[in-house]
């Protein structure tokens, strides 16, 4: 075994990624669809801090941190639409909501 | 020089905001009366550049600067002229009447209404006070969304058309007049080699005419659309009426000069060639008169008290437009007079229209009649604002729309003879309007019950009646205030 | 020692203290401090006439005759100021003002004691006096206008003084925009006037070079402001409707001062007159035209404050008719007579009707000789002098405006007048005869009214007396004092005192006219008195003719079928339909015209401004179904979509390379 490159980091990322959007895509709970949000953020940040360990800056460590802190600004917004929504259909199942047709 | 008295007179409405969000929503009265703390503070903080101001200088006074977005050269830049300073001091009073004013007028949500309205203030001074190009859209943008939830929420009955109205009618404006100021940036940047949105430095532009001409049509729909100007009125009289009392007051008596701030600090001096353009001048002349004689024909017929009003208004900003395209120091100095009596006069109408809505929950004028028997004082005042309005000499309107005529008149004949119809017409709709409703026999029993005004109310009208008195008959000092401003701007216009 | 001219700015102000605390009063304390106002109104109204008289007296002693004091700038960007300009011809109109004024507010406080609104009454009448005041004393035409405005607003409130009846409100506004129409006038004439002379100020205005051709036009603008203030045809027809006010104010305001302010303002610019022969002969010409036309109307009215109104619409037309030949010292004199005896005649008809409890129409007065002697004795000495016998105020200045029409020439202008002189006699006899002889002694309880009322009577008729003996004819040789009004105004329009030395003609003209007056009131005796069926029979015999002058030559009806039915034919239908809503008059007519064309423009801001709009939305809508088609509202849909472009996106740039 040869040592862990940046290219094993983006493949991890890749996963990730398509880990993510395969949830968003598929899953009904708009509880699970955020937690899909938020694999599909990390895996921009790992690519992000695969990229500054490569290129010898800091850059993109700094950029992981602002998405960190919108994750959980994201986070905190989905939840709160969430209980919004919850209160008023009585449901969290992505397919049983059309609010956006209006 | 570095008091940063602009920036206070600037904040202080979102200061009394920030502290209003922490009011719990249920405490209505600590809610009011915050909220009139905070207008009336930020009138307070306001006061001192009347009297520090220098009438005598020119260029800017209390100008403040600083660095915001250096990457795209827009700038923190305040600062006043006499032309700034009239309509910074019109924002600030009629702000705290029009607060004052929704005492009891409004009952709900008051904590999002005193919000709105705070939020609101920022946006009408900032506008006036602006010096970078950038800024000033900021803040003109920034007006849209308040008004736009004080109609659509705490209005009257077709309110969300009245806001949907609205909204799209000015932003539409806004977006040509956003494309006209980026093309002078882009201008400034391919001329200077350096970004900047500061006014001072788009003056140094140097553009054919047929460049200025394109700009300052984009300009024009986005001024016209606010003044409001035929035909892009139409917005105008759904918003008044639908909107509460303390939205009308600030709709007419201060959003509205923003249109013609905006051709007196844009578009004439940054496009001296094309405001001067003979065709041009004569288009915005005609299309002013129209608005002069249409405005005041069709108030003539309005069976809606609030509409009339509304559409009076459309008449007397025809005067300021007419004024600011004479292109002459009368026209120009009567025009911004003839705003400040718009903004006292109409504001007065639009607060005793508020008045009698409150007492009767309608504003049909048929359902009145007879009024002055039950509601003398509310008859005196309406008597005043309504002489004020239609041009009384010694009352502020007079001054105004003699100025403009004057300067119409050195300009081109024709136009002062036109629009002095819109005086004898202006006589005809209000004076008719009062005797439907204030004269002659009491038509409606449940008129004959009415309270006359309260101490509250005589106290939100009286700074006003006071105001109109005081420029009808001593308005030199605004004269003083004035000259400088305009002759620059007509030095560079005739240049 | 101070000069009653250094505190010329005391007059005007007296009565508007006066105002302020009465409407003050009105305002806050409806119906209290009645006897502060009887006493505070027309006290600073006197004071004012003091000031005035001592003003007057100090301003013989001074050389120059003219005295101007400037306050404080109004308007910079045309020169206006707040300042006083007093000269001769102003304090003519300053003492008529006040005098008069003070006799009337006197009068009030008896004819008004049992009204409503008392204090609102008072504090309009003070302001009224101030506002004349301003006008008459300004320096400048823009202070001038705004004195002008002021009494149209004072003369708005008090014809509709009594509000709650919609005839008096509707004639409140009717008057108030007529004068609009001149006052637009008289603002683009003040423009003008800068424009050509570079200054408003009166007395610059007279002594700066010719403005060239202009000046016809200007003086024909300064002209229609005078015509709607002074109700000269064709704006004549707010007058009449303007005696729904109380009858002191038509007495103070639509007689003796506010109606005379066209005058004064005419003879103001006398100098930019004399520069135009063809504006002066418009003038000349429209004042004839009016004195005739008024003078037939008020034969056959049947209200007495109407027949009082035309006649005083007839009276304006002499005075205009003065000022056209360019006789302005006999305007202004006849003015001057005017205000008294036509003043008088107001106050005895009100007399009358307060005597009456408001009874106003002639046919059902008669024989109150007895109830009310006061009001007859000084009445009958009003008519007198109104009527042109030698001897009273009347002769002396008609006799001379009659001299001077015959001396510029117009054979007629000088018919007109003459002939006007024995309509005058005529229809004032009329009005005599009909309200204190005959036999109809219907109303017992008729008595005069207080002494407030009975003095002020008293003074204007030694007034309607003697009035005219400072302005005797040339040619009667007598001491200077007997020609001291001449003497003191004519050299303000830098005109000699003297007319063309007197020959025998003057002695045949003033024999005409005094023939003529007496000629109109034998007739009217003879009619009214000695064959009281004679007037039925010839209104049955002359019933076309009647039936026109009783409907004051259907000028409203003609306005009204000028702009209504001219164009309803045209119209169609649609027209026809609103026709049927149109009220009498002219300017009901104008009103409805103006009332058509903005509904015309509603119509054009709902369907083609506004459905310019609607268009507009409406393809942007129809664009959009294919888009609604995507649109399910489904998040995950949504996002399936995106992650799909982003696939096929990606998939290109991969591909493509």
């Amino acid at each position: 075994m040869g040592p862990i490159t940046t290219g094993h980091y983006l493949a991890l990322s890749a996963a990730l990624l398509l880990i993510g959007v395969a949830g968003v895509l598929t899953r009904r709970s708009i509880v699970v669809v955020l937690m899909s949000i938020e694999l599909i953020l990390n895996a921009v940040n790992i690519n992000l801090v695969a990229f500054s360990s490569n290129a010898q800056n800091v850059r993109g460590q700094i950029f992981a941190m602002f998405i960190i802190a919108d994750a959980v600004a994201e986070a905190a917004v989905g939840l709160g639409i969430l209980i919004a929504l919850f209160r008023n259909k009585e449901t969290i199942l992505a397919d049983e909501v059309d609010l956006l047709k209006w | 020089m570095t008091d940063h008295l602009l920036s206070i007179v600037l904040f202080t409405p979102l200061a009394g905001l920030l502290v209003l969000l922490l009011i719990p929503s249920g405490n209505s009265a600590l809610l009011r009366i915050w909220a009139n703390m905070a207008a009336f503070a930020g009138f307070l903080v306001s006061l001192p550049l009347v009297f520090r101001f220098n009438a005598s200088a020119s260029g800017f006074q209390f100008v403040e600067r600083a660095d915001w977005i250096p990457s795209l050269g827009v700038h923190y830049a305040l600062g006043i002229d006499g032309i700034s300073l009239l309509l910074v001091m019109l924002s600030t009073i009629i702000g705290f009447i029009a607060v004052l004013c929704s005492w009891q007028s409004v009952q709900s949500r008051e904590k999002g209404y005193y919000a709105m309205f705070l939020l609101l203030q920022v946006g009408v001074i900032g506008v006036f006070i602006s010096l970078d190009a950038f800024l000033f859209y900021v803040f003109w943008e920034l007006v849209l969304i308040p008004m736009y939830f004080i109609i659509g929420l705490w209005g009257g009955p077709r309110r969300l058309y009245a806001a949907i109205k609205f909204f799209l009618f000015t932003l539409v404006g806004s977006v040509l007049m956003l494309l006209g100021l980026l093309a002078l940036y882009y201008l400034h940047f391919q001329q200077f080699g350096f970004n900047s949105f500061e006014i001072s430095d788009l003056m140094k532009l140097n553009m054919p005419l047929a460049t200025q001409q394109w700009i300052f049509w984009a300009l024009f729909v986005g001024f016209a659309v606010k003044v409001p100007m035929f035909p892009l009125h139409t917005w105008l009289p759904d918003a008044h009426v639908e909107a509460p009392t303390g939205g009308s007051v600030i709709l007419a008596s201060v959003m509205l000069k923003m249109g013609t701030y905006g051709f007196m600090r844009f578009s004439l001096p940054l496009l001296p060639a094309a405001s001067a353009d003979r065709v041009v001048v004569q288009i915005i002349a005609v299309l002013s008169i129209i608005a002069i004689l249409y405005g005041a024909l069709v108030s003539l017929v309005q069976p809606d008290w609030k509409k009339l009003i509304a559409y009076s208004s459309v008449s007397h900003m025809g005067f300021c437009t007419l004024g600011i395209f004479t292109l002459n120091a009368n026209g120009l100095a009567g025009s911004m007079i003839q705003q400040v009596s718009h903004g006292i006069s109409t504001g007065l109408l639009f607060l005793l229209v508020g008045m009698i809505y409150e007492r009767r929950h309608t504003r049909e004028i048929s359902h009145f009649g007879g009024l002055a028997q039950v509601m003398p004082k509310f008859a005196v005042a309406f008597a005043i604002a309504m002489f004020a309005s239609a041009g009384l000499p010694l009352l502020s309107g007079f001054v105004g729309e003699f100025t403009i005529l004057q300067g119409a008149f050195q300009a081109n004949r024709t136009w002062a003879v036109w629009a002095v119809f819109g005086v004898v017409l202006a006589a005809a709709y209000l004076l008719w309007l009062y005797q439907r409703t204030m004269l002659g026999k009491i038509t409606h029993d449940e008129n004959r019950v009415l309270p006359d005004l309260s101490w509250r109310e005589g106290a939100v009208l009286l700074p006003l009646i006071a105001w109109t008195f005081w420029i009808g008959i001593y308005p030199k000092p605004y004269f003083d205030i004035l000259a400088k401003p305009v002759a620059e701007i007509v030095a560079r216009v005739h240049r | 020692m101070v000069s009653a001219l250094d505190s010329l700015w005391l007059i005007p102000l007296f009565p508007l203290i006066g105002a302020a605390v009465a409407l003050l009063l009105a305002t806050f304390a409806p119906g209290r401090g009645k006897a502060l106002v009887s006493v505070l109104c027309p006290g600073t109204v006197l004071l004012s006439f003091i000031a005035s008289v001592s003003a007057v007296a100090a301003l013989a002693k001074e050389a120059a005759r003219a005295h101007q004091v400037i306050f404080a700038p109004w308007l910079p960007s045309i020169g206006a100021e707040w300042g006083i300009y007093l000269d001769p011809l102003s304090a003519v109109m300053i003492l008529i003002i006040t005098g008069i004024g003070f006799l009337i507010h006197l009068y009030s406080v008896g004819y008004m004691a049992h009204e409503g609104g008392y204090a609102r009454y008072f504090g309009c009448l003070n302001l009224f006096v101030f506002f004349m005041l301003l006008l008459v004393m300004a320096n400048n035409y823009a202070l001038l206008f705004a004195g002008w405005e002021g009494v149209g607003l004072c003369s708005y409130l008090l014809i509709g003084f009594f509000y709650r009846k919609h005839a008096a409100a509707a004639a409140g506004m009717k008057a108030f925009i007529v004068n609009r129409v001149g006052d637009a006038g008289l603002l683009l004439a003040i423009l003008t006037t800068f424009a050509a002379f570079g200054t408003i100020r009166f007395a610059e205005v007279a002594k700066a070079p010719a403005g060239g051709a202009s000046m016809t036009l200007l003086a024909l603008l300064l002209f229609a402001g005078a015509a709607g203030k002074s109700a000269q045809v064709p704006l004549h027809v707010w007058l009449p409707d303007a005696m729904e006010g109380p009858t002191p104010v038509s007495a103070l305001i639509h007689a003796a001062t506010m109606v005379t302010a066209g005058v004064y303002l005419i003879s103001r610019s006398s100098a930019i007159f004399s520069l135009s022969p063809d504006a002066s002969a418009v003038v000349a010409a429209v004042g004839a035209f009016t004195a005739i036309f008024a003078a037939t109307i008020a034969l056959v009215q049947n209200d007495i404050k109407k027949v009082l109104a035309y006649s005083t619409i007839s009276q304006l037309g002499y005075m205009f008719l003065a000022l056209g030949t360019g006789a302005w010292w006999v305007a202004i004199f006849h003015l001057f007579t005017h205000a008294f005896f036509k003043a008088l005649l107001f106050l005895g008809a009100g007399s009358v009707i307060h005597a009456l409890d408001g009874e106003q129409d002639l046919r059902h007065m008669g024989g109150l000789k007895k109830a009310l002697p006061v009001t007859h004795a000084t009445m009958f000495i009003a008519a007198v002098a109104i009527s042109g016998i030698p001897g009273l105020a009347g002769f002396f200045s008609k006799d001379a405006i009659l001299a001077e029409a015959f001396r510029s020439g117009s054979t007629a202008l000088y018919v007109v007048g003459l002939t006007t002189a024995g309509l005058t006699a005529f229809y004032m006899w009329r009005l005599m005869h009909l309200a204190f002889y005959g036999e109809r002694a219907r109303h017992a309880s008729a008595h005069e009214g207080p002494w407030t009322m009975r003095v002020p009577l008293i003074a204007l008729a030694a007034g309607s007396a003697l009035a005219g003996w400072i302005g005797v004819p040339e040619q009667w040789y007598t001491p200077a004092v007997f020609r001291a009004f001449p003497l003191w105004i004519a050299p303000v329009f830098h005109q000699a005192a003297h007319a063309p030395a007197g020959t025998p003609m003057e002695w045949v003209l003033m024999g005409a006219s005094a023939a003529v007056a007496l000629i109109g009131v034998t007739l009217a005796r003879y009619f009214y008195h000695h064959r009281p069926a004679m007037p039925a029979s010839f209104e049955q015999s002359l019933k076309p003719l009647h039936g026109i002058l009783l409907n004051k030559w259907y000028v409203d009806e003609f306005y009204e079928r000028l702009f209504v039915s001219g164009l309803a034919k045209g119209g169609g239908r649609l027209l026809s339909h609103f026709d049927s809503g149109v009220v009498d008059g002219g300017v009901n007519g104008t009103a409805w015209l103006t009332r058509l064309s903005g509904r015309v423009s509603v119509w054009w801001d709902e369907w083609v401004v506004d459905g310019a709009i609607t268009l507009g939305a409406y393809f942007v809508k129809l664009l959009s179904y294919p888009a609604r088609l995507l649109q399910n509202g489904h998040l995950q849909s949504y996002a399936l979509i995106f992650a799909m472009g982003m696939v096929a996106l990606f998939s290109v740039y991969v591909f493509s390379r």
